[in-house]
């Protein structure tokens, strides 16, 4: 039961009750009751994944049986970012990191670090170089993070609407509601130089300042139909703080005058649905939602609309259109959402992440957001870094931070001592980057200058085991599955790039198609109607840039020099390095490896070798071989 | 009105505000190519061709080069454009490429060679046919329509055929499938067009730009006929008809050429050529008494016209409820067919299994009429084949036939001509003047002083109006286009309107702007209102007649006389009316 | 991305009919209502066959070609029934680069069908799913919504083994 807020002195009241339910956690330490620890289990679709669900579950079971379930209190939250290492476990007040946690480990924490006070070592986080983490700050992955729009995940309980108030949730909305005109807050959001953090990076105060010069029935709508393969930014802020868009979204509806807001939510999110549908009901129950909110006479009720699996709806008109019910196609800009966007009227749609900051700026100030960032890249950015990346998670950074920052102290290096080769941002719109731009820090402006694009926030590393041309590949045939088909640079142009990418990784290219690459690539970013297509031969376009000896390899060397393009990569045995164990020809599944008559010097069996005819160079012989005699290349 | 400053290539022009680049463009003579384009109906700026560079005032200075859609793109005040650098043009030329890369380039027999936008666009630019040669879309040819055929690899997907079945006629039987390099224009689950609701009203042919929709080709079946000697061949040509086949041989939209169509016709070897026009004049004597009977009797209405085939498979899909509403009498192209083969037969002494009947029509749910049932007053069907405008203009180029250079001639009798009651049959509104014209003067039992109605014509989609004949007022109302008809008929059904006769054509603007009409260009269309232009010849027509009145038509009441006895006869009944169906969805 | 029409026979009851005909009626005077009653609609019939259409246009007046347009558009709108085990390998990034294509392979081979398709006793169906946000965990699949991660082919056959029973 939720009781009503329907005042400022009412919110502020139940900030003031609820205050000490989070205080362990965020180190102002205050036991509420007999709790004498809270146990945090990460509840992220990452961690849920890799199942702390069922460890909530055995938890509760264990505690319980060890009769302390009233001094211990569970809380499920959103993502701590570190999702390569789930399920997670935090215990405050002590902050210790569990990694890794499995139900059969559950006895032991209880046992040993609940009621013992031990905590247990061998579940504990350690980095490089064993040195074992004790705590959140003392580690490398969030040393160098600040979190602005993830200051939530992980520290509440996102299906909890006092725990976010109790984190002076709502208290935003409070504040341009009873001290803020429209003008205001609109120029606050001018102020503190926000930009979209969908993709484009437009300016999110221009473009409330020109809705707001509409008239008539508005809208609200917040994009969260994150579809860049990799990415999952908006997913955790849904998942860890909901009530913050909620919240930023009333604020939206204040600015620009619109009493109805629409969020646009893949379905593919099943937590992130349920973890706002539950916060939505609890606003609504509390009157943070609905009429007269907060006694102010404002109104604002929300609703969800769900994507159906298609990429293209991420593009604002594509999104409107698809909630109108149709086929998710662009149509042409102007008229912008501004003047004419959901259902025909002036709309404001911003990204998950873009309202995550919002609340914050509102109550901090312009300049305090401004402070963080670069000239014209304000704040800090959420990443979702994936690839071959020892930290496998969820970053925030302020802009500017380099890449090299993000890769080697925050994401930890690259594993299995390989080296770094590149990184790809902006997902399918986006480009690769290369190892000798690095040290560029990371903003909207400097992204697009070396050929990529800040885009949502994916950030894949790759190494050298990665072929870009079949990278540039792999991204040309996301964009080719997911082109709408409406306009013809994209829906016939892009397919036209991945045939010729196909050319060149089946060995049969010849260097006029690279002309062609560029040629056909400039045009579709010219002349396609929406983003998608406008995005879609980056990937192209920057490993051409960055990587040109690899596609002139696969074309005239007929080579791969990363050995991923089967067709262009062959398996041989070093004859003066094989003992004739024959592991390897066991090993092989199609029988390619047979025995040779020659016997190596110093050793006793005839070599092995490979029929290339046979050969489906799955490389199951290279992973057996322990002598390290089979190269490819 | 506010203006607005543009330079265009170097030539400063004002313009409306609000004003698309294109057409500001055309105001000084620049046509930039569109393809997807269709002005009000189909504004989606999918195809690209129409890229444009343009360059907006930031503040006082000009911002950056952009390419935009001209087509939708609204001009801004000092803006400059440039419509054909070399960047354009590449551009421009890199998007045919593309097009040509997925397209089934079977040109030179192409039904739409020298009339396609698609082809006339790469000749221009001089487009290399196979520099990107690849996949291409996997899409079918269907030949299940006895109207209309499909063929996806011909398809660009422009998108103006579904603007045309969904927008502007409201019934949305193609559209968009699939996504991406997929995507094709077909119907529900990819079925056959036959099986869906489809009225056959080829707006969706006109609309093409390319040979993707086609109307099926029946002129084959006609030579065949025109050369078996044991057949004797007819045709009767549609009030529409001459006005428009002139636009296939170079003439001008809104050209009359009756007189050459008739020689023209004549040299192909048909044993008679015929005006329909009679017939409209028969459709009007029996319609108007059968509308005068149900006002009598207490009859079903309002009543609502029947002689377009596409609205009535409209009305038996989407508004079966009303069937029996539709006046029982049967389109003037079924009553000339039955007449042919029942009293034509017996006057001339020949077995009506031995006329091969054609009628030329700009429509192509003729097509589809031609195989109802009830349509066949011998036992044989009225109409063997039914041929649009378009076909007859190939068929007399087929035959070598120099059309400019003939001589005009005159239709043959027994059915020689029409009245102008009956001429205006193929533009909106003209049924009801016609019907009025009849029934004005048969209830107020005198001559009228002025034979029109100015208040039913016009492009209008619905037009109503009142008349006080005598102690009675007649209301009426008028639509043309099938969703407009919906519109209508949904206020009718509401009980909102109250009108005693409908008269309901599926085409917008009637007949002379058919599914079976020459193609114009998307460049013609969006300039020019074909609709108005093409009524307009059969209004002269009309006005420049001294027989203006069905009831005044000697070979029709020589009909009645010799033939049928009295309209709505018993006779008249068995030969001259029909039945529908209530098919539903 | 082309959709198959489905060769299963379609086994809709009257109770499933009933619940389409209350949400479409629950949705028919919003806004933008199509997308809701397709999703709710594919809930209660697990997939959207022709049948199912023709209720949707004919409660809806949306024409039938319209409604078909927007399901063959989205990924998430099926005219094939799930397999009674239903496998989806995720393709994003992270499981691509780290070999998810092999896997594929793997259960196509194992299992003798092809990714989109079902097997022919409708036990087995096998599906590529883009990003399904466990990056952490890559390679991964979902057999029936449970998640197997840090996956090589190697482990195929003892996943399938289980619901081979």
């Amino acid at each position: 039961m939720i009781e009503k807020i329907s005042s400022v002195a009412a919110l502020n009241a139940a900030r003031e009750a609820h205050i000490n339910d989070v205080a362990m956690r965020v180190g102002t330490n205050a036991a509420v009751g007999k709790i004498r620890k809270h146990i945090l289990i990460c509840g992220g679709t990452g961690c849920t994944s890799s199942g702390s669900t069922v460890l909530r579950t055995a938890l509760e079971a264990e505690l319980a049986a060890k009769g302390i379930a009233d001094e211990i209190k569970i809380v499920t939250t959103g993502c701590f970012g570190l999702c390569a290492l789930g399920p997670i476990v935090i215990v405050y007040p002590e902050g210790t990191f569990y990694s890794m946690v499995k139900v059969e480990d559950i006895a032991e924490i209880v046992e040993s670090h609940l009621i013992g006070g031990t905590v247990v070592e061998r579940l504990e986080y350690r980095e490089k170089g064993n040195h074992t983490v004790t705590s959140l700050n003392d580690m490398t992955f969030y040393k160098k993070q600040q979190r602005v729009a993830l200051h939530n995940c992980g520290v509440i309980d996102p299906e909890n609407i006092t725990e976010y108030i109790a984190r002076d949730g709502y208290q935003a909305l409070a504040k341009v509601l009873t001290s803020m005109t429209r003008e205001d807050v609109v120029q606050c959001m001018l102020d503190s130089g926000l930009r979209g953090r969908g993709g484009a990076g437009f300016p999110t105060g221009l473009k409330w300042k020109f809705a707001m010069g509409s008239t008539g029935k508005k809208y609200v709508a917040c994009n969260a139909d994150e579809g860049d393969p990799g990415a999952f930014m908006d997913r955790s802020v849904l998942e860890g703080d909901p009530h913050a868009l909620i919240e930023a979204m009333a604020i939206a509806g204040f600015a620009i005058g619109a009493d109805e807001g629409y969020v646009y939510v893949r379905a593919e999110y099943p937590i992130a649905i349920q973890r706002l549908q539950i916060a939505i009901d609890q606003a609504k129950e509390a009157g943070l939602l609905g009429e007269n909110i907060l006694g102010t006479g404002f109104n604002f009720n929300m609703s969800l609309r769900f994507g159906a699996g298609a990429f293209v709806c991420g593009e604002e008109t594509a999104l409107m259109t698809s909630i109108e019910g149709n086929r998710g196609e662009p149509r042409p800009r102007p008229p912008f959402p501004a003047v004419k966007g959901l259902f025909g009227k002036p709309t404001v749609l911003n990204n998950v992440e873009t309202y995550a900051n919002i609340p914050q700026i509102i109550l901090k100030g312009p300049q305090w957001f401004s402070s963080m960032g670069t000239e014209k890249s304000k704040g800090t950015k959420v990443f979702a870094l994936g690839g071959k990346i020892t930290n496998t998670g969820l970053v925030e950074v302020p802009m500017g931070t380099t890449l090299r920052e993000v890769i080697e102290e925050i994401g930890g290096g690259i594993p299995n001592g390989k080296k770094f080769k590149a990184a790809q941002t902006g997902g399918p719109s986006g480009g690769c980057i290369p190892a000798h731009l690095i040290d560029t820090p990371i903003d909207y402006d400097n992204l697009i200058a070396i050929g990529s694009m800040m885009g949502s926030g994916g950030l894949i590393v790759m190494d050298e085991d990665n072929c870009m041309v079949d990278i540039a590949r792999f991204f040309l045939e996301f964009t080719v599955d997911e082109s709408c088909g409406k306009c013809t640079p994209c829906r016939i142009g892009t397919r036209r790039l991945l045939e010729i990418l196909d050319k060149i990784i089946a060995g049969n290219g010849e260097m006029e198609d690279l002309d062609r690459l560029e040629e056909l690539s400039n045009y579709i970013k010219s002349a396609s109607l929406c983003g998608l297509g406008q995005t879609a031969p980056n990937p192209v376009l920057s490993t051409l840039r960055y990587f040109r000896d690899e596609y002139v390899a696969h074309i005239v060397d007929k080579k791969c020099p990363a050995g991923v393009c089967k067709k262009l990569t062959n398996y041989t045995i070093v004859k003066d390095q094989c003992i004739g164990c024959g592991v390897c020809a066991k090993q092989c599944p199609v029988g390619a490896i047979s025995r040779t008559d020659y016997v190596a010097p110093g050793k006793k069996l005839a070599a092995m070798e490979i029929d290339p005819a046979k050969c489906v160079k799955c490389g199951a012989c290279v992973a057996s071989c322990r002598f390290k005699a089979i190269v490819k290349g | 009105m506010e203006m607005v400053n543009v330079t265009i290539n170097g030539i400063s022009v004002a313009v409306p505000k609000g004003s698309t680049v294109l057409d500001a463009a055309k105001q000084i003579g620049i046509d930039i190519p569109t393809l997807c384009y269709l002005k009000e109906i189909n504004e989606i700026g999918a195809c690209r061709i129409c890229l444009v560079e343009v360059q907006e005032l930031r503040g006082a200075t000009l911002g950056p080069k952009r390419m935009v859609t001209s087509c939708v793109y609204p001009v801004t005040e000092g803006m400059v454009v440039t419509t054909n650098s070399p960047a354009i043009t590449a551009s421009r030329k890199m998007n045919l490429e593309l097009l040509l890369s997925n397209h089934n380039k079977e040109c030179l027999s192409c039904v739409r060679s020298t009339t396609c936008e698609l082809q006339r666009l790469c000749q221009e630019y001089g487009v290399n046919e196979n520099r990107f040669k690849g996949a291409v879309t996997e899409s079918g040819l269907d030949l299940s329509s006895p109207a209309i055929v499909r063929d996806g690899s011909k398809c660009i997907l422009c998108r103006r055929c579904v603007a045309a079945c969904r927008n502007m006629q409201g019934i949305g039987v193609i559209g968009a499938n699939n996504r991406g390099f997929d995507t094709v224009i077909g119907t529900a689950m990819d079925g056959t067009q036959a099986s869906t609701s489809c009225i056959n009203c080829g707006q969706c042919i006109v609309a093409c730009p390319t040979g993707a929709l086609t109307e099926r080709d029946d002129t084959d079946k006609v030579f065949e006929a025109l050369g078996d000697p044991t057949k004797k061949v007819y045709i009767c040509i549609a009030p529409s008809v001459r006005a428009q086949i002139g636009e296939c041989f170079g003439y001008e939209p809104g050209t009359d050429v009756e007189g050459k169509m008739v020689a023209a016709v004549r040299r192909l070897g048909f044993d008679g050529v015929f005006d329909m026009n009679v017939t409209a004049d028969l459709t009007i004597v029996e319609e108007a008494n059968e509308l005068l009977g149900r006002l009598n009797n207490n009859g079903v209405l309002p009543m609502i016209t029947s002689c377009s085939p596409g609205w009535i498979k409209y009305c038996e899909h989407y508004f079966p409820e009303m069937t029996e509403n539709l006046s029982t009498c049967k389109s003037p192209q079924q009553m000339f067919g039955a007449l042919m083969k029942t009293y034509f037969a017996e006057k001339e002494g020949i077995d009506p299994e031995d006329i091969f009947f054609v009628s030329a029509i700009p429509c192509t749910a003729k097509k589809f009429e031609v195989g109802r049932p009830d349509q066949s007053a011998a036992g044989v069907p009225d109409v063997d084949v039914a041929i649009t405008t378009r076909e007859l203009g190939r068929m007399i180029n087929r035959a070598g036939i120099n059309f400019k250079a003939l001589a005009d001639e005159r239709f043959d009798t027994p059915f020689s001509r029409g009245s102008g009651a009956g001429i205006i049959f193929g533009a909106t509104g003209g049924v009801m003047e016609a019907a009025l014209r009849y029934a004005a003067e048969v209830i107020l039992d005198k001559k009228l002083e002025s034979v029109e109605f100015p208040e039913v014509r016009g492009v209008e989609g619905v037009k109503l109006a009142a008349y006080k004949l005598g102690d009675l007022e007649v209301k009426v109302a008028v639509a043309s286009g099938t969703k407009n008809a919906k519109e209508l008929l949904e206020r009718v059904k509401s009980g909102e309107l109250d009108v005693q006769f409908i008269e309901i054509m599926g085409c917008p603007g009637g007949c002379v702007n058919g599914g079976g009409q020459p193609y114009q260009p998307a460049s013609v269309r969006n300039s020019i209102d074909l609709r108005a232009v093409r009524a307009a010849v059969l209004y002269k027509a009309d006005a420049a007649t001294d027989l203006r009145k069905s009831q005044d038509n000697a070979e029709v009441m020589a009909l009645y006389r010799e033939f049928l006895g009295a309209p709505n006869s018993h006779k008249a009944h068995e030969i001259l009316h029909t039945s529908y169906i209530k098919r539903g969805l | 991305m082309k959709k198959k029409p489905t060769t299963v026979a379609f086994r809709g009851t009257k109770e499933q009919e009933e619940k389409l005909l209350a949400v479409i009626e629950k949705h028919k005077d919003e806004m933008g209502k199509m997308m809701p009653i397709l999703q709710e609609a594919q809930e209660i019939y697990g997939y959207l066959p022709i049948e199912v259409q023709k209720i949707i246009a004919r409660e809806t007046g949306v024409s039938l070609e319209e409604i078909y347009g927007i399901i063959s558009f989205y990924a998430q709108f099926k005219l094939n029934p799930d397999g009674e085990v239903a496998i989806a390998v995720c393709l994003g990034t992270a499981c691509y680069v780290k070999g998810a294509g092999e896997l594929i392979e793997a259960i196509e081979q194992e299992l003798s069908i092809t990714s989109g398709s079902t097997s022919a006793d409708g036990k087995f169906s096998l599906e590529a799913t883009r990003c399904i946000g466990a990056c952490g965990l890559a390679p991964v699949l979902t057999v029936n919504g449970e998640v197997y991660g840090r996956l090589t082919k190697k482990d195929i056959p003892g996943i399938l083994a289980k619901y081979k029973a």
